[in-house]
């Protein structure tokens, strides 16, 4: 017998890059990364692919939960993904939370939002489309 | 006689680039350039996966290697070691990387301005014929014109 997924278990590279789960919003879960060596660009500032790999992350976290919460569980493949960048990320915790745009029966459109100390000043934006099979 | 200036090289960059920091932690690796263009590679590894299904590596770190191979390709066509912020990255998946495979990403730079440059790319596993992912940007120069709005600067100039 299969274990129910959870929606909230991060894939191996959400893991290792150290991004966990923070709490949640209107039932959709709020990721976080510290800042750290890891996700560390140009001195003291984010990689702009550490906040990528954020936005990604919490963009699959949102659509997953909001599956299961419909009682579905399909296979998750990426078509596209757009960033972007706003502001550059400092040396200090970076948050992300998705919301689901539309949620259809093949495809999903996701909004992404990452943001630092203050959530309406985002640091960086992503769209993604993700197909479901 | 006097010193030609040093041109930046991609090669010799990556040196120390990739010695620490996050492109230190996903282990990026050189493998070409051209005059306007660079290839990176991404070695598999286990801990980065994306999938729990499959052993393919995620797309979060490919997008890491395509924005540093982004950023390189600037300095190469440019020749000259000045910040670049990402302004607006797309990856388009054609398909999944091969399983435990390595991916390489090759950017060129095709177009600068004196404030954007713009990038695009492919990243594949085996044939450059057949990408994992295509991929476009716009990248703005740091502090080419203080007189203009720098996103790469917003938020350390109203702390």
């Amino acid at each position: 017998m299969s274990d129910a997924p959870n929606p909230l278990e991060l894939p191996a590279y959400a893991r290792s890059l150290g991004i966990t789960v923070h709490g949640e919003d209107a039932g959709l879960p709020v990721l976080t990364v510290d800042f750290g060596p890891m996700v560390e660009g140009r001195p003291q500032h984010f990689h702009g692919g550490a906040t990528a790999g954020l936005l990604e992350t919490a963009g699959y976290a949102a659509l997953r939960t909001a599956l299961l919460a419909a009682g579905r569980d399909p296979q998750l493949k990426p078509i596209n993904i757009t960033v972007q960048y706003l502001a550059a990320g400092k040396s200090k915790s970076s948050f992300a939370l998705g919301r689901i745009t539309r949620l259809g029966r093949r495809n999903a459109n996701v909004t992404v939002e990452a943001w630092q100390d203050d959530r309406s000043r985002p640091i960086a934006t992503a769209v993604m489309n993700i197909l479901m099979v | 006689m006097t010193t030609p200036p040093a041109r930046f090289d991609a090669r010799e960059a990556s040196k120390w680039f990739f010695r620490h920091g996050h492109t230190g932690w996903l282990g990026l690796r050189f493998t070409d350039q051209g005059d306007n263009w660079v290839e990176l590679e991404l070695p598999w590894r286990e801990d980065l996966l994306g999938d729990r299904s499959r052993p393919v590596l995620a797309s979060g770190p490919i997008i890491s290697l395509m924005d540093m191979a982004s950023g390189m390709a600037i300095w190469q066509a440019s020749g000259s070691f000045n910040p670049v912020a990402t302004l607006d990255l797309r990856v388009d998946y054609q398909r999944p990387a091969r399983e435990r495979a390595s991916v390489r990403g090759r950017v060129e730079c095709y177009r600068r301005t004196r404030s954007a440059a713009f990038v695009r790319g492919i990243a594949y596993d085996d044939d450059p014929d057949d990408p994992v992912a295509h991929v476009a940007g716009v990248f703005m120069t740091i502090g080419a014109d203080p007189r203009e709005a720098n996103p790469a600067l917003q938020g350390s100039s109203d702390e």
